[in-house]
């Protein structure tokens, strides 16, 4: 076995990814090594080159390999308008639509009494100096329709009501969706939220 | 006539039923054998096709055959009408209960949508007399009889009091962070109220329009709080102060009671004999079986638990007999086949009898 020590060890460490287990982990790891100049060399290069480089954006908390983002630095993203978001998975998502120009703020969690995280661990402090220092107009919140999410939400737009214009994200049917399959809650939150065509 | 019933149950390693089956045509069931024979396990196994914790409130762990605690298996047939779905509810090593509808994995609200079960256990008997908490708790299974979206408000409604307890717990001053709990709490605990509300009046409209041998319960909220959302925030707010000072919430839906007056003696419940008390819960449970046969199309389940034992002969064939005219497939205990004698052919009986702590499950044709 201990020819083998350190392949197992990197399928054990790759199977404790998110999306993978240990029966993906293994095909993924032999298939790395059986193309290991394409596949394990360049991946084993970059993954060190992001382990010294990535880091958070000091101004939003997203995630890139300089002090401060892409996103932060363009002007063109300087519209007025901040969208609030939970984590960087949530950016990344909003970005892959492109459908918002302006930029975001991190969170990086939302309030929890009970597991101890106040508005100081989740960056309300750091939102709250961006409103004056970038001359935002309007803050979007895009966070969870969960109790913790909303409870977030209304700590911000509390914080913030009468210096800022807030808005959240609508609740309601998908695109693309049936009726028929969406839950009690869904239908009510879209029904209350229609609008006219 | 026949609504909604559960055509098939087996359990496997569920509590002392290693493996029992039941095959059942809609009738209402009656169950008996000896002290410890494993009927009550049975009725609580039909309970867990609701959502919420069954009737004995106990954690998966505990249901598990002891001493193997292999896990256990339910599988069950529900039937409304021309609907049939299949539920499987399971926990491995007593880890937490899943549950699969037609062979999909799904979630406890899911399952409310299509079985609805009511049930009166005899530790319910001093329901009038204990703590609020139980007829609180009576109170919101009726509710959710009505509303499934009940469970889910009342979910929201927990999780936000149980953050805004830590933080007067942990003696925090966040205004803004109150204020946001307590926007979520109003907005759930205004639907909790309001649901609480229409499902007493569709009870208490169910009691008067029946001609029924069981007393009329005249039933009354006891909260003091305001029922709109808006209002609801404001008296959070207003309550901080004190709230602080004893480290929980002390207003809100979760300190509503409920109060019973045996209507034609215009005696409380509390005050009345015990007899008097376990006939104003059936008449309860039943009022809610005939309301709910009008609003979902089906009277529930019911699980009555030894409820034979305490009436007279007439009462008990009026119970029968109603429960017959409502076409609900009420599962019923009793130590012996002569506690459902007035049934004759109009019930299915089920012998359960035990054995080196193993339960047996047979069918007797006594009609």
């Amino acid at each position: 076995m201990s020819s083998t020590r350190d392949i197992d060890k990197l399928i054990e460490m790759m199977a404790r990814l998110p999306g993978l287990g240990p029966r993906s982990a293994r095909r993924a790891v032999l298939q790395m090594i059986r193309k290991r100049g394409q596949l394990l060399a360049p991946l084993a290069d970059q993954m060190a080159k992001v382990a010294a480089s990535a880091r958070e954006c000091l101004n939003c908390g997203n995630i890139g390999t300089e002090d401060v983002c892409d996103i932060c630095r363009s002007e063109k993203r300087a519209t007025g308008e901040i969208c609030v978001v939970q984590d960087v998975s949530d950016l990344w998502a909003m970005e892959r639509g492109g459908a918002f120009s302006g930029r975001y703020h991190v969170l990086g969690g939302t309030l929890s009494a009970l597991d101890d995280i106040g508005p100081e661990d989740i960056r309300i402090p750091q939102l709250v100096a961006r409103i004056n220092n970038e001359g935002v107009t309007e803050i979007i919140l895009a966070l969870n329709a969960t109790v913790d999410g909303q409870t977030t939400a209304h700590y911000i737009a509390d914080q913030l009501e009468g210096r800022v214009r807030i808005t959240s994200l609508a609740q309601g049917v998908p695109i693309g969706g049936e009726l028929d399959y969406l839950d009690d809650g869904t239908i009510s939150a879209a029904l209350k939220a229609r609008r006219s065509i | 006539m026949k609504g909604l019933f559960l055509s098939h149950l087996r359990m496997s390693h569920f509590r002392s039923h290693r493996r029992a089956e039941l095959f059942c045509d809609g009738r209402p069931v009656a169950l008996y054998g000896s002290n410890g024979a494993g009927k009550t396990n049975i009725l609580e196994a039909v309970s867990l096709f609701s959502p919420g914790r069954g009737m004995r409130r106990a954690s998966a762990e505990e249901m598990a055959r002891r001493p193997e605690s292999l896990g256990w298996k339910l599988v069950g047939a529900i039937e409304h009408g021309a609907d049939r779905h299949e539920a499987e509810i399971w926990s491995e090593n007593g880890a937490a209960r899943q549950l699969k509808l037609n062979d999909k994995a799904a979630t406890q609200l899911a399952l409310g949508q299509i079985a609805r079960v009511l049930w009166l256990v005899p530790s319910m008997d001093r329901l009038w007399i204990e703590g609020a908490e139980g007829r609180r708790r009576f109170l919101d299974r009726m509710v959710m009889s009505f509303f499934p979206a009940h469970a889910e408000a009342s979910l929201i409604y927990e999780k936000a009091m149980r953050e805004r307890n830590r933080l007067l717990k942990d003696q925090k001053r966040d205004a803004y962070w109150y204020g946001a709990l307590e926007a979520q709490m109003a907005q759930a605990g205004a639907q909790i109220m309001e649901h609480r509300r229409l499902a007493l009046a569709l009870v208490s409209a169910a009691q008067r329009e029946a001609e029924t041998a069981f007393p009329v319960a005249d039933l009354e909220l006891v909260e003091s709080e305001p029922i709109e959302a808006e209002g609801l925030a404001q008296a959070f707010a207003d309550s901080r102060g004190r709230d602080l000072m004893a480290g929980r919430t002390l207003i809100g839906p979760h300190r509503t009671d409920l109060e019973g007056v045996y209507a034609a003696k215009s005696v409380p419940a509390k005050d009345c004999s015990t007899g008097e008390q376990k006939a104003l819960l059936i008449s309860l449970i039943l009022a809610n079986a005939r309301a709910l046969a009008q609003d979902f199309g089906a009277p529930p389940i019911l699980l009555l638990d030894e409820v034979s034992a305490h009436l007279d002969a007439n009462r008990r064939a009026a119970l029968y007999d109603e429960v017959c005219a409502l076409g609900a497939q009420a599962w019923m205990t009793g130590t012996g086949p002569e506690l459902f004698e007035e049934f004759k052919e109009r019930a299915q009986y089920f012998e359960v009898s035990e054995e080196v702590g193993i339960s047996r499950v047979e069918e007797r044709f006594l009609g």
